[in-house]
């Protein structure tokens, strides 16, 4: 009896909170950087129901009589950052059976409930792209995941298209990671890594064929293959490829194989995207930084620069920004840009990058990215200029609801450390090891 | 004859007078702020160096600056930055088997292993710290064995390890904790072990320092030194429990020590106070997991809050970045508790004091070496470049970084 109470009490309280969602909230007074416009000052970001409904000035936004104020006087609001490459949530994709694994969905293998996710939401973090590793040419198909709060599933967390399927791309890889010495199914050159690549696309192709010449009859279709039905979406541009890739060599070896089997691409880490920025730029190619402190830890990133930014953006590329994470802290995303702008990319393109092109990325440009009415009401409060060091993260808010707070003891914890912020096993050498590095042990 | 032979004598004083003020270039460093770390900072500071020492301090209107001086200016001027624990020089940063020199898998107790065999001066990762304004570091053996060997001190500049090195032994790396555990079936196994093994050194240690004739062989030589308290144990622990071993192994054994990493040292910092024992913080960004899930970035802040004296480390990294920068690391500690002074003297003055270098290094004062940092803002603000770094009096690095 006593329990039937607190569930009746649990559910009207979550009946109260819904309710009270669907009253307008306005955080005014902030410093409002929306990306779509100019930063404004003095300013109001109206959301309802999951949405924003407006964004503008005392001037432009008409408040209701039933809408709920929040004073952000001193405080900074932008979009909430897009990673667009991390491995929270201890994903695994592909196992070491063989180097092209398109079938496996690191669907089937996230932990939702990882602190790793609240640590992102504590750096500000709203979507991401999870990935499996990079010791494979393909490991898999990705997630595209809105980091809301307490998921326990992986449901929980998804994101889906206007036809209801959850989002999505596939991982592939080049240079160092992939390549085993020990042979087998695995390549042990470049040239190999290339070919094993182009045999599975050319495969698909005919695959793609013999399912289209079949039309309706059931009779004359090939045994289903999921790792053909996968690189067919690859085919159809349905599903983005995001192509972990170093040196400058590499990068041209991924947009030759972009350009041969039309597929759509994000470039991902791009170490040495500063020596063939005009090429990526040429091939429209969209690509991401990591900013890691110093050269090397591999052969593949001894040229690795922070001016990588800035030499995309001179040669007009589409810029993000990633975690890697375990590479790099989730909870300190915001410094990537601010190393980025050390190096000599424009602070607009830099919060640029965090939010809109992170966004055209991963398909989902008319939903986030942007403070605009009508997109998801996913934003950060900052105590201050995105890219200082001193600006602290306050809030974090995934479609309507606040996340993250510094305010929380408990959030407080995940943000800065200390005793009981992570799990013991979060990170251990095997994570990182599937995180950039190979079980071949050639990093 | 005669003549020509003193026409030549003059003529080579001439060029070794030549190449010792190239050398040692008078300098005058002017900042708008200067940080001496010996007191408030100065507004429009003058910093003179003469013969790669720290010549005068003070206002522009105090100091004049004499004439044949170059001018060096920029809008922050710090003491040359200290990292107070890292790997760099002995693991290189390609990554490869024939660059990584910190750590021979041979044995697990080997602190007869000198830094100085391994160092490598023109190692580009010296080069990467130097051109952030580290310029003194406290590196060695990478805390992945028992013992994994001896630390030193070096300057980030110098053609060979005897021009780098200040101080060729400086401590004997020690660690307790996962990371000091053999593997397969080896020595030790287990914390217990770990602990078991060092008291038994120590005990032979001291052992042999009571012999009439002492034993010759490296190990006993150098642990002898141990036992004396002439060279400090560099205790890697991250565990309370870890770290309360190595405070319990000072004391039965009266050892001077250091204590490296120390994540959760915020949770005794009385015990650690009442050791009288330092500690250098684990890097303010490390990563968290095993033993160091614990790290915070307020580590360093509460140890200084409680009376510890505390410096910041870069560490060491298996994989990327292979090198962290005790610059950035110290720019997230000020931002997280520590506040921009004392972060600031987790790298300059209060790391030289517990290397036990600060009458040398560590702060803009005269008679110093004149190593120095220049930025063209806040040194901790992302944005911010290094502009230049001094070390011995000359401008060894002009690139903006």
């Amino acid at each position: 009896m006593k329990r039937i109470l607190v569930c009746a009490f649990t559910a009207l309280l979550c009946a109260g909170s819904i309710a009270a969602q669907q009253r307008p909230t306005a955080f005014i007074n902030a410093r409002i950087i929306p990306i779509a416009g100019p930063p404004i000052e003095q300013g109001i970001l109206l959301i309802q129901n999951g949405k924003i409904a407006a964004v503008g000035d005392a001037r432009t936004v008409r408040l209701s009589s039933d809408v709920v104020t929040v004073d952000m006087a001193g405080k900074t609001i932008m979009p909430g950052l897009i990673d667009t490459h991390s491995h929270i949530g201890s994903p695994a994709g592909a196992d070491g059976s063989g180097p092209i694994q398109p079938d496996v969905r690191i669907l089937d293998s996230v932990n939702a409930e990882a602190v790793s996710f609240q640590r992102a939401q504590a750096g500000g973090i709203t979507t991401v792209n999870v990935m499996p590793g990079s010791g494979y040419l393909n490991s898999g198909q990705t997630l595209y995941l809105k980091l809301r709060d307490d998921a326990i599933k992986i449901d929980d967390l998804l994101i889906y298209d206007k036809d209801g399927k959850y989002m999505g791309g596939i991982k592939f890889a080049n240079g160092t990671n992939p390549i085993r010495s020990g042979g087998g199914a695995f390549p042990g050159t470049r040239a190999k890594s290339a070919a094993l690549v182009r045999d599975q696309f050319i495969k698909a192709r005919e695959y793609r064929e013999k399912v289209k010449a079949a039309g309706n009859d059931k009779t004359k279709l090939p045994p289903r293959d999921l790792g053909m039905e996968t690189l067919g979406e690859v085919l159809d541009g349905k599903r983005v490829v995001h192509f972990h890739t170093h040196r400058h060599d590499d990068i041209l070896t991924a947009l030759r194989l972009q350009k041969e089997f039309g597929f759509r691409i994000v470039l991902q880490h791009v170490s040495e995207a500063w020596k063939v920025a005009d090429e990526i730029a040429k091939a429209k190619a969209p690509a991401s930084i990591i900013m890691i402190d110093a050269p090397g830890g591999k052969l593949e990133t001894m040229e690795v620069d922070f001016k990588n930014g800035a030499a995309l953006e001179k040669a007009g590329a589409l810029t993000g920004f990633h975690t890697d994470d375990g590479i790099t802290d989730s909870r300190w995303f915001l410094r990537s840009g601010g190393m980025a702008m050390r190096a000599g990319m424009s602070r607009d393109k830099v919060l640029y990058g965090f939010t809109m092109a992170g966004a055209i990325m991963l398909d989902m440009q008319d939903r986030i990215g942007s403070l605009e009415p009508g997109k998801d009401a996913d934003f950060i409060v900052l105590s201050g200029d995105p890219l200082s060091v001193y600006t602290k993260v306050l809030q974090t808010w995934v479609e309507g609801k606040k996340v993250f707070d510094r305010t929380d003891p408990k959030d407080y914890l995940i943000a800065v450390g200390g005793k009981g912020a992570t799990d013991e096993n979060d990170l251990n050498a095997d994570h990182l090891h599937c995180v950039d590095g190979d079980e071949g042990g050639n990093e | 004859m005669k003549r020509t032979i003193s026409l030549r004598a003059i003529s080579l004083l001439a060029t070794v007078a030549f190449l010792m003020q190239a050398a040692f270039g008078q300098l005058a460093v002017k900042g708008d702020t200067v940080w001496t770390m010996t007191g408030e900072p100065i507004t429009n500071g003058v910093v003179l160096i003469r013969d790669g020492k720290i010549e005068r301090v003070g206002t522009a209107a105090q100091v004049q600056i004499p004439a044949g001086y170059r001018t060096v200016t920029a809008k922050v001027i710090t003491p040359g930055l200290i990292d107070a624990h890292t790997v760099i020089g002995l693991n290189g940063y390609l990554n490869q088997p024939h660059d990584q020199m910190a750590l021979d898998a041979s044995g697990t107790f080997q602190p007869e292993l000198r830094a100085t065999d391994a160092y490598d001066p023109e190692e580009r990762l010296v080069e990467w710290v130097r051109g952030y304004g580290v310029t003194t570091i406290h590196t060695g053996h990478q805390p992945s064995a028992l013992s994994p060997g001896q630390t030193m001190l070096a300057k980030t500049w110098g053609k060979t390890v005897e021009d780098a090195t200040l101080v060729p032994t400086a401590m004997v790396a020690v660690v307790l904790g996962q990371a000091a555990n053999a593997g397969a079936g080896r020595s030790p196994g287990t914390r217990g072990k770990q602990a078991a093994m060092l008291r038994a050194e120590l005990i032979k240690a001291q052992e042999n320092l009571a012999k009439k004739e002492p034993p010759k062989d490296l190990r006993s030589e150098i642990m002898m030194r141990v036992a004396k308290g002439d060279v400090r144990l560099l205790v890697t622990a991250h565990k309370v429990q870890d770290i309360m071993t190595a405070l319990r192994l000072a004391k039965e054994f009266n050892l001077k020590m250091v204590l490296d990493g120390a994540s959760e040292a915020p949770l005794i910092v009385n015990e650690i106070k009442a050791a009288g024992i330092p500690v250098i913080v684990h890097a303010t960004m490390a990563r968290a997991g095993g033993d160091t899930a614990s790290l915070s970035l307020e580590t360093a802040a509460k140890l200084k809050a409680a009376g510890i004296p505390v410096a910041l480390q870069s560490g060491y990294e298996g994989y990327v970045p292979k090198t962290r920068i005790i610059l950035f690391e110290a720019a997230m500690a000020a931002a997280n508790g520590l506040g921009v002074r004392d972060a600031l003297a987790t790298v300059t003055i209060d790391a030289a004091k517990i290397l036990g270098l600060d009458t040398r290094i560590g702060s803009i004062a005269q008679g110093k070496d004149a190593d120095i940092a220049l930025y063209d803002g806040d040194p901790f603000e992302f944005a911010t470049h290094c502009t230049g770094t001094i070390i011995n009096g000359q401008l060894v690095s002009e690139i903006v970084r």
